[in-house]
């Protein structure tokens, strides 16, 4: 049996003198497998992926990248993997051919670099100089450097932060395309649609430790269940969160801001049931809104924020 | 679809640099045309000159025309004929260094403070006496010489290619490389299998063939242009540039090597660069400053890399008569790379 992908037990990073990055997180990726890093900004993402990468050293833990470490297997080990880092300006006046070419040369064996810009959809940029690419480009040239080496494993540091939707798309294709090709992928994000639309897998972090860990739907499903219906009350008397956990069909109350979400998987039952017990007290609705449950549904039920402030 | 056999790294390292430098017009403008302007500038402003002659006013009066005559009989002197008060004027503002009252015997006012003003009271003095009969026993016989080597514009242009080989060695690598950190882009490069020395390595070997197009374009020009002379060897000068240059890049380097952002390596570089342009004879002859500070001076590589290269184009020095210059600059390249080495960071 070949191992993991990616081990990583314990791991602990402090940047001195008072920041604890990694608190303790545990990690194991499979191989094949497209695993997501999902959390909110400071939340230690970029440090645990730059340990993972061997470009930082841990305070504490242990670390087995495609069964190897790094302090021993360095050399060999950068040769297997691929990465985008979350911020790499590439040279101003070079082209993108030239880029890819001399990513290329950097490794013992590889792909050629037509196929690769192909890949990531530059052809008509080839003998564009980077200054003149679009971010979504950019951050597209920048993936093709990560898989000039034909790498087993890639990382990919919040690939589409920034980018205009349709960038992010066609980012979310090129992932789809190595997915396809069985590649192990590691991605960090804090979009939770990308998390969910790209990952087989997603760990939760928050303040540098997992606190969920599971395929998307499984997740929505053990932490909120499969719809939300969120509602704010207009001015009147109070409702307590009791008296809504206890109508037919809801399974869990959360106040957000000035309203009210509900968890369900019966929104047939919930919604009426709201209605009814709202017009009983008295209460007029301000907006009343209701939604597939999704993974930032999951981060509020597990720490009352959101993703992105 | 693994395909093997990579274009060698080095060689795609090197071409990425070279491609860099010349798609930036702002380095182009400073490494080439900058020094050979400033070469045309000086040396224009700085070139020899017929000596000009010494301005003497002669007061109008009785005698004006006898002194007058005796004076012009040298080409050295300029001779006016001015009023009482003109004359005083001219004096006072240095159009003329020397005032001839005729009278027996003749006044000769003059500034003492002024060089010129005592060089005009013994040539007028000699001119004076001579036209009154005396004769001349000794008769030494003038010989001047305009030796080339021994102008300003002979001293110059070898402290102006040293000067050129400090800045872009220290601009080239120091600023080049803190930028990529700055850019994060070292770290992407470290994140490669990239054999780190190979990426060091690609800004010697651009340093080295730059060098090879600077310093003959330089030299060249001042030959050409200016009849510097270029006495030793050319492989004499060659070697003294070629440590010169791996001083400067080792330098450039260990200013490099830590450095976080662009603002601090411009400051690390002007801090080193600034003292040596004053001190170690650029513009000027670094005898000009006190004893004192002499044993430092020497002990700067801008110091031995002028004087070794004024040494081997002006003196014709071989490469032994300079080889405390090159010694020097090795140690100074030898220590700077090993201690960059050590602390440089890469992310
Ligand atoms: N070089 C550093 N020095 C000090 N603190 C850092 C450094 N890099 C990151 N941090 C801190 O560590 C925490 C985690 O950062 P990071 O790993 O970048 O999170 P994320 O990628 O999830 O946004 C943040 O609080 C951040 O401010
Ligand atoms: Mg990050």
């Amino acid at each position: 049996m070949t191992a993991p992908a990616i081990r990583c037990r314990g791991l602990v990073k402090r940047y001195p003198p008072d920041v604890l990055a990694v608190d303790g997180l545990d990690l194991e990726v499979a191989r094949g497998e497209c695993f997501g890093l999902l959390g909110p900004n400071g939340a230690g993402k970029t440090t645990t992926v730059e340990v993972l990468e061997g470009l930082l050293d841990p305070t504490a833990g242990d670390v087995e990248v495609l069964g190897r470490r790094w302090g021993t297997d360095a050399a060999a080990l950068r040769a297997r993997i691929g990465l985008t880092l979350q911020e790499t300006h590439l040279p101003d006046r070079l082209t993108v051919r030239e880029v890819v070419r001399m990513f290329r040369s950097l490794y013992p064996a590889g792909r050629h670099e037509d196929e690769v810009i192909r890949l990531v959809a530059l052809e008509e940029k080839r003998d564009a100089w980077t200054e003149r690419l679009s971010g979504g480009q950019r951050q597209r040239l920048a993936v093709a450097t990560a898989l000039v080496g034909d790498p087993e494993l890639l990382f990919l540091d919040e690939p589409t932060t920034g980018l205009d939707p349709q960038s992010r798309r066609q980012l979310w294709d090129v992932v789809t395309g190595l997915k396809r090709q069985g590649r192990t992928v590691v991605l960090t994000t804090h979009y939770m649609d990308e998390a969910e639309r790209l990952c087989d897998r997603v760990a939760i972090v928050d303040h540098g430790r997992v606190i969920a860990l599971g395929t998307p739907a499984a997740l929505v499903a053990a932490h909120v269940g499969e719809e939300v219906v969120e509602f704010t009350p207009g001015p009147g008397p109070g409702l307590d969160d009791a008296a809504l956990a206890a109508l037919p069909g809801v399974r869990g109350v959360r106040r957000a801001g000035e309203g009210f979400a509900l968890v369900t998987e019966q929104l047939h039952l919930a919604v009426p049931a709201l209605l009814a017990a709202l017009d009983a007290r008295g209460v007029t609705l301000a907006a009343l809104s209701t939604h597939r449950a999704t993974l930032e549904d999951v981060f509020m039920a597990l720490t009352g924020r959101r993703l992105r402030d | 679809m693994t395909e093997r056999h990579p274009p060698g790294a080095l060689r795609q390292l090197v071409l990425a640099r070279i491609r860099l430098f010349y798609r930036e017009p702002s380095t182009v403008f400073w490494s080439f045309v900058f020094p050979l302007a400033l070469t045309v500038a000086l040396g224009i402003a700085f070139r020899s000159r017929p000596p000009e002659a010494l301005g003497v006013g002669v007061v109008e009066g009785p005698g004006a025309g006898g002194v007058a005559a005796a004076l012009v009989a040298d080409r050295e002197l300029r001779v006016e004929r001015l009023g009482e008060a003109a004359a005083g004027a001219a004096l006072r503002t240095g159009r003329v260094a020397l005032v001839v009252q005729p009278g027996t015997p003749p006044l000769l006012r003059f500034d003492p403070t002024r060089p010129e003003g005592r060089l005009a009271r013994a040539v007028a003095a000699d001119l004076l006496e001579r036209a009154a009969g005396r004769r001349d026993v000794v008769g030494p016989v003038p010989a001047p010489v305009t030796e080339p080597g021994s102008r300003y514009v002979d001293f110059l242009l070898p402290g102006l290619v040293g000067m050129n080989v400090m800045s872009t060695g220290m601009w080239g690598l120091g600023y080049v490389i803190v930028e990529t950190r700055q850019k994060r882009l070292l770290k992407r490069m470290a994140a490669t299998p990239m054999r780190r020395g190979h990426f060091l390595l690609s800004f010697a070997a651009v340093r080295a063939l730059f060098l090879a197009i600077e310093l003959p374009t330089l030299i060249g020009f001042g030959v050409l242009a200016f009849g510097v002379p270029l006495r030793g060897s050319l492989v004499a000068l060659a070697v003294v540039a070629a440590l010169g240059a791996a001083a400067f890049a080792g330098l450039g380097l260990l200013v490099a090597s830590r450095a976080r952002n662009t603002q601090t390596v411009s400051g690390l570089i002007n801090a080193v660069m600034m003292p040596m342009m004053l001190l170690s004879g650029v513009f000027f002859s670094s005898a000009n400053f006190p004893a004192a500070l002499q044993p430092a001076i020497r002990g700067l590589p801008l110091t031995a890399l002028n004087d070794g290269l004024r040494a081997v184009m002006i003196e014709g020095a071989t490469l032994l008569q300079v080889a405390p210059q090159c010694l020097l600059l090795a140690a100074v390249a030898a220590g700077s790379f090993a201690l960059a080495l050590r602390i440089f960071r890469w992310s």
